[in-house]
């Protein structure tokens, strides 16, 4: 059994003057311990179903089954217990200012009831994990994008869940910084076994670390497979136009390296 | 040059009752601001609900503040309640009705635009994270509200402080109504008077405003 199973997820918002289908009966499952990307171009639905998957936008239609749980099912309450075994990591970090580093990976454990020592016991364990022990005691304004990314990869792991969800979590950061993250995200799946579900609308983060991928197109699932099958055979317009934009993406890149070693 | 007129200040009690009249205006704003952060905090909340009859009350209440002078607002409360009404409200009582008023709707504002300046994704973490309600209140929303309503709250502050100056119109004897009643009664034996007495006001008003802008300035560098 999946430990995701979407089932004819649709998603519409209503505003004044039209209705906007952000998701239109997508169904699709994610299997325990894989790393699923999501990709698609901007206002494709991709934020939208991520937050679908721990009930932060609720689906006008459709399931959305977690480990067997049907969400839709549970109580405020149950689904708040639910959320703490759902990781979720942002492209804005979202760490708490007026704590320090220890503080912030400790909150989701204090908050789940954990005592002070046992939880600032472990979240040393997750910081070290994340390559960041020598910063406990530092503030989030003295750390750079990439270190503060880390420490909300560490808080998350403090809740100790079952799939972590990457909303555009490196969008905000530099191409280096993105696969030192990127790399941390794989050895935590490796290590924790934890799945993860990662949208995205840059194709190398894709082919970085994923397992398999699902390409959206205006709220519609256009095509999913392994990364080799979408990506090195592409059947749709939209998967086809991602691979169009990641090329002349490396050929900007290949110029710039050569502007750099002065060639040009 | 010619004498600067505060030797009026130092004779008889005039010293003191200027700062009397200061204790007056700093009574009347204080509970005024006391009353108007407590009620503006929560209209201010109120103001970010989604029912329209909610937001049609707040924003006419907002709007009738914000075109209507001080003084009108005053004149209105004290005189024009009397004769309608028939209410007999002592002049202090007016004037801290209208501060808190006038106080409560710009606080409201600004409580408002702090609440609504804190992004969605910060509510979304904090729900992802599992937290309740009132912990995303508590631990992530009120702090960063607090933080951004600091400076502009501090400025409201003083605003209020300052505009007390018009109560002296329906009859408070507070700091410049008693600077006025010096000059007048020594208009002959120190005509110069006006300026020794309004640049001590002056000063009386610096001093009470200047340590509460210190204190934004520590809260600002404490907080951020």
């Amino acid at each position: 059994m999946s430990i995701i199973q979407i089932e004819h997820l649709s998603k519409t918002f209503d505003s004044k003057e039209n209705q906007v289908h952000a998701l239109n009966d997508v169904s699709l499952s994610i299997e325990e311990g894989e790393i699923f990307g999501v990709i698609g171009l901007s206002g494709a639905g991709k934020s939208t179903l991520v937050r679908c998957l721990n009930l932060l936008e609720v689906p006008t239609s459709g399931t959305v089954t977690i480990g067997g749980k049907n969400l839709l099912e549970l109580s405020k309450e149950e689904l708040r217990r639910e959320r703490q075994s759902i990781g979720m990591i942002f492209q804005h970090f979202n760490l708490l200012m007026q704590r320090n580093v220890l503080d912030n990976v400790c909150f989701p454990m204090e908050i789940a009831g954990i005592s002070k020592k046992t939880a600032r016991k472990k979240a040393l364990e997750y910081l070290r994990t994340v390559g960041l022990e020598e910063k406990a005691k530092a503030y989030p304004v003295q750390l750079s994008g990439g270190q503060k990314q880390r420490v909300a990869i560490a808080r998350v792991l403090a809740s100790n869940p079952g799939i972590i969800l990457c909303d555009e979590a490196t969008s905000a950061l530099d191409p280096q910084t993105t696969r030192t993250i990127l790399e941390l995200l794989k050895k935590i799946n490796k290590e924790y076994g934890i799945t993860i579900v990662l949208i995205t609308h840059e194709m190398r983060v894709v082919e970085e670390i994923c397992d398999r991928v699902a390409v959206l197109y205006h709220g519609h699932l256009e095509e999913i497979g392994s990364v080799q099958e979408v990506f090195g055979n592409p059947k749709t317009r939209a998967a086809k136009s991602l691979i169009l934009a990641r090329q002349s993406e490396q050929l900007e890149e290949e110029i710039n390296r050569e502007v750099e070693y002065g060639n040009v | 040059m010619r004498d600067l007129g505060i030797d009026v200040l130092f004779k008889g009690s005039n010293m003191l009752r200027l700062l009397e009249g200061l204790w007056v205006s700093m009574r009347i704003s204080l509970i005024s601001v006391v009353i108007s952060m407590v009620l503006g905090l929560l209209v201010g909340a109120l103001m970010t609900r989604k029912s329209k009859v909610v937001k049609w009350f707040t924003r006419i209440y907002l709007e009738i503040v914000r075109v209507m002078p001080q003084m009108v607002l005053l004149f209105i409360v004290f005189f024009g309640t009397t004769r309608v009404f028939g209410w007999n409200i002592e002049a202090e009582k007016a004037a801290i009705i209208v501060f808190s008023f006038w106080g409560t709707a710009e606080m409201a504002d600004l409580v408002r635009g702090a609440l609504i300046s804190i992004p969605v994704h910060q509510y979304e973490s904090a729900a992802a994270l599992g937290m309740t309600e009132l912990q995303t209140y508590v631990h992530v929303i009120i702090p960063q509200t607090l933080r951004r309503l600091i400076p502009l709250s501090i400025n409201l502050v003083t605003r209020m402080i300052k505009t007390t100056s018009l109560v002296m119109l329906i009859g408070v004897v507070e700091v410049l109504k008693v600077g006025q009643q010096i000059i007048e009664a020594n208009r002959t034996s120190s005509p110069n008077a006006a300026f020794g007495v309004y640049a001590t006001v002056f000063l009386l008003y610096f001093i009470a405003c200047w340590p509460i802008s210190m204190l934004s300035r520590y809260l600002e560098r404490k907080w951020c």
